[in-house]
């Protein structure tokens, strides 16, 4: 199935339109285009899980990160003065970039160095399912924890742009 | 080959416009004649997208002048009634007038953005319609997390709405943007927790399962879920940006909207994108509350794509409804109505299926005895629900306001005193 030519043409299709994409991040001036091509490579980001048939994790990735992060980060920027015109020069690039290289060979010397296990069985028939069972019944308690930890958040956002004089 | 065509109408007249079958014979040609295993989904997935994209655009066509017609015999006039029959050109001479106009673009527009956002905003609409089942077998992609994608595909409206904003480069557009993005992210909670009492009946979040769901319970889940569906029919003709919600435009104070920018046929494909998306909600409503191609015994004899398409235009015509008929609410209305009682309904919703899905499961009953037992009660704690929210929350009708609505006090400033002018002296 993985091995089928379909398979392979629409992985190579999809890695590299992500990478060129996630490459447009760093490398336009404008940072509400940046926001736009990193919105295009949650997509693509997505589109690798389905290959990978976990189509509910490329869902909630197109869901939660495409949707509501590339939302929140377009507002972000709408809130920072002149975000969209030219961005200067700084004197990080270059170190930044060594800094991104080194993770990069890192990274990719530890996928070619690792031996994978290669699992004999078959991708799961219905993930969503699966990964309810697992957050409901195994992994209750860490999801609880998440959801009370989301909810701190979200008082503590409402807390802190709160004004003094309110009395809403 | 033609053998194979052949076993393709045998078992039933209208067989030979079913997907299912249709990709089903192209699979075992394409076995037969020893072509690889892929080639048959490229076949059937491009056939798919091909009919569904087919049918897009024919509603997007069709239902201008729907629309226009049903508007018009509410609002006691005629609509379109020239060219053609009965009319029934006038989507054909829009679309030629809109093509003929010279497409604008600001000078300090963002151009890339400008021309990428017409087509962002269109595409999920139409990508919806991918994972609904049209028949029996009738299903492009049968995703196991089919509401799922629904969501996420509504949610990538956002983003398109503030590039159209953003790309047109002006502070009007921007602001209808805004306002549209702050409605698409409020309605959002309403619709997802609406449709979680959906899926926890049915027990799946496929959308063939839910109609198989269903069948097998032999009835629709507008039944067994009237809040939910009134809360998602109000909450998706918010975010599909229709009249008694159209927070976008606003001629006198915002201009028109985000797409205020854009001219001829970009402006067309947005006027075609928000009757696209109208006809998308209207099949998610068929399909999850109204059984979508099943219809009882009707299934049967008539084939369940037309029984499907039935209920798509019924959904479609309420739609058209609430827009001739009902005034548009102001911003601060509609997200304190999304936050003060859609979200709160919801939730008492989700509480309520929950509890019933555990009373089901745990008790053992058969669904036949405890399913009417559920029908009823939702019934009734739905109309209580809502007539005890206008009873307690909403305002009193007044027709002659003896104080002030918004403000106890209001400091009007004393006014100059101007002389009177007398009449018959020139003032220089």
């Amino acid at each position: 199935m993985i091995d089928d030519a379909g398979v392979v043409v629409a992985f190579w299709v999809i890695a590299v339109s992500t990478v060129v994409c996630a490459l447009m991040v760093a490398a336009v001036r404008n940072l509400v285009h940046a926001v736009l091509f990193l919105a295009l490579t949650f997509v693509g980001v997505a589109g690798i899980y389905i290959v990978l048939a976990a189509d509910f994790v490329a869902l909630v990735q197109v869901l939660i990160y495409a949707g509501a992060v590339g939302v929140l980060m377009t507002f972000a920027i709408m809130l920072t003065p002149a975000a969209d015109r030219r961005n200067s020069e700084t004197i990080f690039q270059a170190p930044a970039a060594v800094l991104a290289g080194l993770v990069l060979a890192i990274v990719t010397f530890v996928a070619y160095d690792t031996e994978w296990r290669i699992s004999g069985r078959d991708a799961f028939p219905a993930t969503a399912a699966s990964l309810g069972e697992a957050f409901l019944k195994p992994y209750v308690v860490p999801f609880e924890v998440v959801s009370v930890l989301l909810m701190t958040a979200m008082i503590g956002a409402i807390v802190l742009t709160r004004e003094e004089g309110d009395d809403v | 080959m033609t053998g194979a065509l052949l076993t393709i109408i045998t078992d039933n007249w209208w067989d030979i416009r079913d997907l299912s079958n249709l990709s089903g014979a192209i699979r075992d040609l394409v076995s037969d004649a020893g072509g690889p295993g892929w080639l048959v989904y490229v076949v059937a997935g491009l056939l798919g997208a091909a009919g569904i994209v087919t049918f897009v655009g024919v509603t997007a066509i069709i239902n201008i002048w729907i629309e226009r017609r049903v508007v018009g015999r509410m609002q006691s006039r005629l609509g379109p009634n020239r060219p053609g029959p009965v009319g029934l050109l006038q989507p054909l001479a829009d679309a030629i007038k809109l093509m003929q106009k010279e497409v604008l673009q600001p000078k300090l527009a963002d151009a890339l953005v400008f021309t990428a956002a017409p087509i962002a905003f269109t595409v999920p609409g139409i990508a919806v319609l991918a994972v609904v089942p049209w028949g029996r077998n009738m299903t492009l992609a049968s995703l196991d997390a089919g509401i799922v994608f629904i969501f996420a595909m509504s949610s990538l409206a956002a983003l398109a709405v503030f590039i159209g904003g953003y790309g047109s480069n002006n502070k009007y557009a921007l602001f209808g943007s805004m306002r549209v993005i702050a409605m698409l992210v409020t309605y959002e909670i309403p619709i997802v927790m609406s449709l979680l009492g959906i899926a926890m009946f049915a027990g799946t979040m496929n959308l063939d399962g839910i109609v198989r769901f269903q069948e097998d319970h032999w009835l629709f889940l507008i039944m067994l879920q009237p809040l939910a569906f009134v809360i998602y029919f109000m909450s998706s003709s918010a975010e599909l940006n229709r009249t008694p919600a159209d927070l976008a435009e606003a001629e006198s104070e915002i201009a028109g909207g985000y797409h205020v920018e854009y001219s001829g046929m970009k402006f067309g494909l947005y006027y075609a994108a928000e009757l696209i998306n109208c006809v998308t909600v209207s099949a998610i409503i068929a399909t999850l509350f109204l059984g979508g191609w099943w219809a009882y015994k009707l299934d049967e004899i008539v084939p369940g794509w037309m029984i499907y398409i039935g209920k798509v235009y019924a959904v479609y015509f309420l739609f058209i409804w609430t827009r001739g008929t009902l005034p548009r609410f102001r911003i601060d209305q509609l997200l304190a109505f999304a936050w003060k009682w859609m979200t709160p309904m919801a939730l008492v919703n989700v509480l309520m299926v929950a509890a019933e899905v555990l009373i089901w499961e745990e008790t053992g009953w058969s669904a036949g005895v405890l399913l009417p037992i559920y029908v009823v009660l939702n019934n009734a704690l739905a109309l209580a629900l809502i007539v005890a929210w206008v009873r307690v929350f909403a305002p009193r009708f007044e027709r002659f306001p003896d104080r002030p609505r918004f403000y106890s006090t209001i400091d009007v400033p004393s006014l100059p005193a101007v002389a009177p002018v007398q009449p018959g002296t020139q003032s220089q």
